[in-house]
C-alpha cells in the first residue's frame, strides 16, 4: 500500500496534537518523581527519577493547611463528593426541567426556557456575593450541601435535554399514554432510557465542571475539612525558608498527577456512552 | 344504544381551524368501521378524539355506555396502531407488548401468557427478544398490532397503519388485519386515504370530506349508490368519469349524446358520472372515444382516451380484448348504470 503525502501530513498534524496534549502531563509526571531540589536547580524533568514512591506517599498522607488538619486524600474525597453531587443533581434537574418545558405545553414554556438560557450570562463568579450571602444565611457554609447546592442548576444541560426531547416523536408519548403510562412513568420508562447517552455525556461535562471549581469552595469554606483539590493546589506543600514561602515543587507535581485521576476515571468509565451521545442520537 | 356513539362532535383547533363539523355516528360491537377521505379531511382528528389524544370541542362520545369525553386516554381501554408504529425503540418486542399490561398491574405469569399468545397469533414469537430497529417493516407492523391485541381493549384504532409499507406487503397486511379482526372480534376503527383499503376492510364505511361525513354505509352500497359527487369520485378505481350536461324533462343532454327517460324530476345543470367498468362496446354507442393509451393489467384493460370535446375518459374492458392506440370506440352504458349529480351542490339527483 502506498502512503500518500496527504496521509503523511495528516498524521503529522495528529501526532503534533497528541504531543501537545501528552507532553505536559508527562513532564508533570516525570518531575513528580524527583526531589524538589533537583527540580529547582535543574528545571523540569523528562526522565523518571528515584523518589516516586516517597513523593506520592507524602502527598497522600502528610497533613497540610494552616492548622495542619487536612490531607490531600481528604481533599480528593471532598472534591469527588462535590463533583459527584453537582453532576448528579445537575443532570436530574436539567432532565426534569427540560421534560416540563417540552411536554407540558403551557403558555410560558418558551419565555421560561429563555429565562433559563439567559442564566448562562450570569455564572457563579458574577453572582458570588449574593450567593454567598444566601448560603451563609442558610447556615450552609462549611458543608457539602453549601458546596454543591448553588451550582446545581444548569442552563446548558437543560438546553441539550430540551433539544433531544424535541426530536422524540409525539406518537411515542401518545402510544405510551394509551398503554396506561402517566407523566412520571413516561419520563422514567421512556425519556431516561432513550437519553442515557445524553445523560452520560452531560454527567462527564458536569463532573469535570464541579471538580474544577475554584472560587466558590475558596470563598465558602473556612474549615479545612471542606477544602477541595483545586484550592489545595495553591496552599499545601509550601515550605517556609527564611521567612519566604517556597513551594515543594516535586510534591506539587505528584499532587497534580493524582488530582487528574478522578475525572479521568469518570471519563474512562462513561466514555462508551459519552462518545455515542456526542456523535449520534439513539432513537 | 350502540357500542361507540359519537354525538354532534365538533373539533376546532386553537388557531381557529374547524377540523370536524357536528359529526354523529355509531358503531356496533365487533364492527369494522373505516374512515376514508383525502388528507386533511378530519378523519384522523376524529379518530384521535376517540382515543382521547385530542380535546373534543363540542359533542359527546360514549363507549360501552359510559361518557368518555373527560376520561384520560390511559383509562379508556383503547389501543391504537400508529402510522409510524410508534414502537418503543429501547424495549425489545416482548417488552413492547408487555408494557401496557405491566402498567395495568397484571402479574408476571399472566403477562407472559398473554404476550406469548398474541405473538403466536401474529407469528412474531421468533423475534420477541429483538429490538424494533432490527425488524423489517412488516414485522414492525405486526408488533404494533400485537401491542394492541395483547391488552384485549374495547376498541382498536388504526391510523393509516399500512401507508409505510411497500405495495405487496400492504395488500398482505390488509388481509391479515381483516382476518385478525374477524378472529378477535374487537370493534375497530381504521383510518385511511386509500379507497381500496377502505373498500376491502370495512364492514361499514364513512366517507369524510372537509370534516363532514358525506356518506355512511356498507362499502358496496357506497360503490353502487354514491350520494354525492365527492363520494362518487373518491370511491372506485379507476375514478368515475364525469361530464357536464343538462337535465330537462327527464332528458339528459351531454356533449354529443342524449339519455332519455332519466328517473329524475330535477331540471337544470348536472354532472353525469359513469364508472369505467359500467361501459361496453356496441355498434351505435352513445359515447365515442378516441384511444390514447391502453394499460394492460392482464385481467382487465384500462383504456384511456378523449371524447369529442377533448375531455379525458376511461373505459375498463376485459383483458382479452385487443384495443389499439388511436382506434375509435363506440361505447354504451350498461343497464342504466349512471349517476346524475346537481352541478352546484354535488347532490345526487337520480
Amino acid at each position: 500500500m502506498k502512503i500518500k503525502p496527504l496521509q503523511i501530513s495528516a498524521h503529522i498534524i495528529l501526532i503534533l496534537g497528541v504531543l501537545l496534549m501528552v507532553v505536559p502531563i508527562w513532564i508533570s509526571f516525570a518531575s513528580s518523581t524527583h526531589d524538589t531540589v533537583t527540580i529547582l536547580t535543574e528545571g523540569m524533568k523528562f526522565n523518571i527519577g528515584e523518589h516516586l514512591s516517597r513523593n506520592y506517599n507524602e502527598v497522600l498522607n502528610e497533613k497540610g493547611g494552616w492548622s495542619e488538619e487536612v490531607t490531600a486524600a481528604k481533599m480528593f474525597i471532598n472534591s469527588f463528593i462535590m463533583a459527584l453531587g453537582i453532576a448528579t443533581l445537575k443532570v436530574i434537574i436539567s432532565a426534569m426541567s427540560a421534560y416540563a418545558l417540552v411536554y407540558y405545553r403551557f403558555k410560558l414554556a418558551v419565555p421560561i426556557f429563555w429565562l433559563i438560557f439567559i442564566t448562562l450570562l450570569v455564572p457563579l463568579e458574577v453572582r458570588i456575593f449574593p450567593t454567598y450571602k444566601i448560603v451563609s444565611d442558610l447556615g450552609l457554609t462549611n458543608s457539602y450541601t453549601g458546596l454543591i447546592l448553588p451550582l446545581v442548576a444548569s442552563a446548558t444541560a437543560t438546553f441539550f435535554f430540551r433539544q433531544f426531547y424535541r426530536t422524540i416523536p409525539d406518537e411515542l408519548l401518545e402510544s405510551a399514554k394509551l398503554d396506561g403510562a402517566n407523566s412520571w412513568r413516561f419520563f422514567v420508562d421512556f425519556l431516561i432510557p432513550l437519553s442515557k447517552t445524553m445523560i452520560a455525556a452531560m454527567f462527564i461535562f458536569m463532573f469535570v465542571y464541579g471538580y474544577s471549581q475554584y472560587l466558590w469552595p475558596l470563598i465558602m469554606t473556612t474549615s479545612e475539612k471542606y477544602w477541595t483539590v483545586v484550592m489545595g493546589m495553591k496552599i499545601i506543600f509550601t515550605e517556609s525558608y527564611e521567612g519566604v514561602a517556597l513551594p515543594r515543587t516535586a510534591e506539587r507535581f505528584a499532587y497534580i498527577i493524582l488530582s487528574m485521576i478522578p475525572p479521568v476515571l469518570v471519563v474512562v468509565i462513561l466514555q462508551k456512552w459519552f462518545i455515542k451521545g456526542l456523535i449520534q442520537t439513539e432513537k | 344504544m350502540s357500542f361507540l356513539d359519537l354525538k354532534n362532535i365538533t373539533k376546532i383547533y386553537p388557531n381557529g381551524t374547524k377540523a370536524v363539523h357536528e359529526t354523529s355516528l355509531s358503531i356496533d360491537e365487533g364492527e369494522f368501521m373505516v374512515f376514508v377521505g383525502p388528507s386533511g379531511c378530519g378523519k384522523s382528528t376524529l379518530l384521535r378524539m376517540v382515543a382521547g389524544l385530542e380535546e373534543i370541542t363540542e359533542g359527546e362520545i360514549t363507549l360501552d355506555g359510559n361518557l368518555i369525553n373527560e376520561v384520560d386516554p390511559s383509562e379508556r381501554d383503547i389501543a391504537m396502531v400508529f402510522q409510524n408504529y410508534a414502537l418503543y425503540p429501547h424495549m425489545n418486542v416482548y417488552n413492547n407488548l408487555a408494557y401496557g399490561l405491566k402498567n395495568r398491574g397484571i402479574d408476571k405469569q399472566a403477562i407472559e401468557q398473554k404476550v406469548n399468545d398474541a405473538a403466536k397469533l401474529l407469528q412474531i414469537s421468533d423475534y420477541l427478544q429483538r429490538k424494533p430497529s432490527m425488524l423489517s417493516g412488516g414485522q414492525r407492523q405486526r408488533v404494533a398490532m400485537g401491542r394492541a391485541i395483547v391488552r384485549n381493549p374495547k376498541i382498536f384504532l388504526f391510523d393509516e397503519p399500512l401507508s409505510n409499507l411497500d405495495a405487496k406487503l400492504r395488500i398482505q397486511m390488509r388481509l391479515e388485519i381483516k382476518k385478525l379482526q374477524q378472529k378477535v372480534g374487537v370493534t375497530s376503527i381504521f383510518v385511511t386515504h386509500d379507497q381500496t383499503e377502505a373498500m376491502t376492510l370495512a364492514d361499514k364505511l364513512a366517507v369524510i370530506n372537509n370534516g363532514v361525513i358525506e356518506q355512511l354505509s356498507t362499502p358496496i352500497e357506497i360503490y353502487n349508490n354514491p350520494k354525492s359527487l365527492f363520494v362518487a369520485g373518491f370511491i372506485g378505481s379507476p375514478q368515475m368519469n364525469f361530464m357536464e350536461g343538462e337535465l330537462k324533462n327527464k332528458t339528459l343532454s351531454a356533449e354529443g349524446f342524449e339519455i332519455k327517460n332519466v328517473k329524475s324530476d330535477y331540471n337544470g345543470e348536472v354532472t353525469l358520472g359513469i364508472r369505467p367498468e359500467h361501459l361496453s362496446q356496441s355498434d351505435n354507442g352513445l359515447i365515442n372515444l378516441t384511444v390514447d393509451l391502453v394499460e394492460q393489467l392482464g385481467s382487465d384493460n384500462l383504456v384511456y382516451g378523449q371524447l369529442k370535446d377533448k375531455k379525458d375518459f376511461c373505459y375498463r374492458c376485459p383483458g382479452n380484448l385487443t384495443i389499439k392506440k388511436g382506434s375509435k370506440l363506440s361505447l354504451n352504458i350498461d343497464n342504466d348504470n349512471y349517476f346524475i349529480f346537481d352541478k352546484s351542490s354535488g347532490k345526487r339527483v337520480n
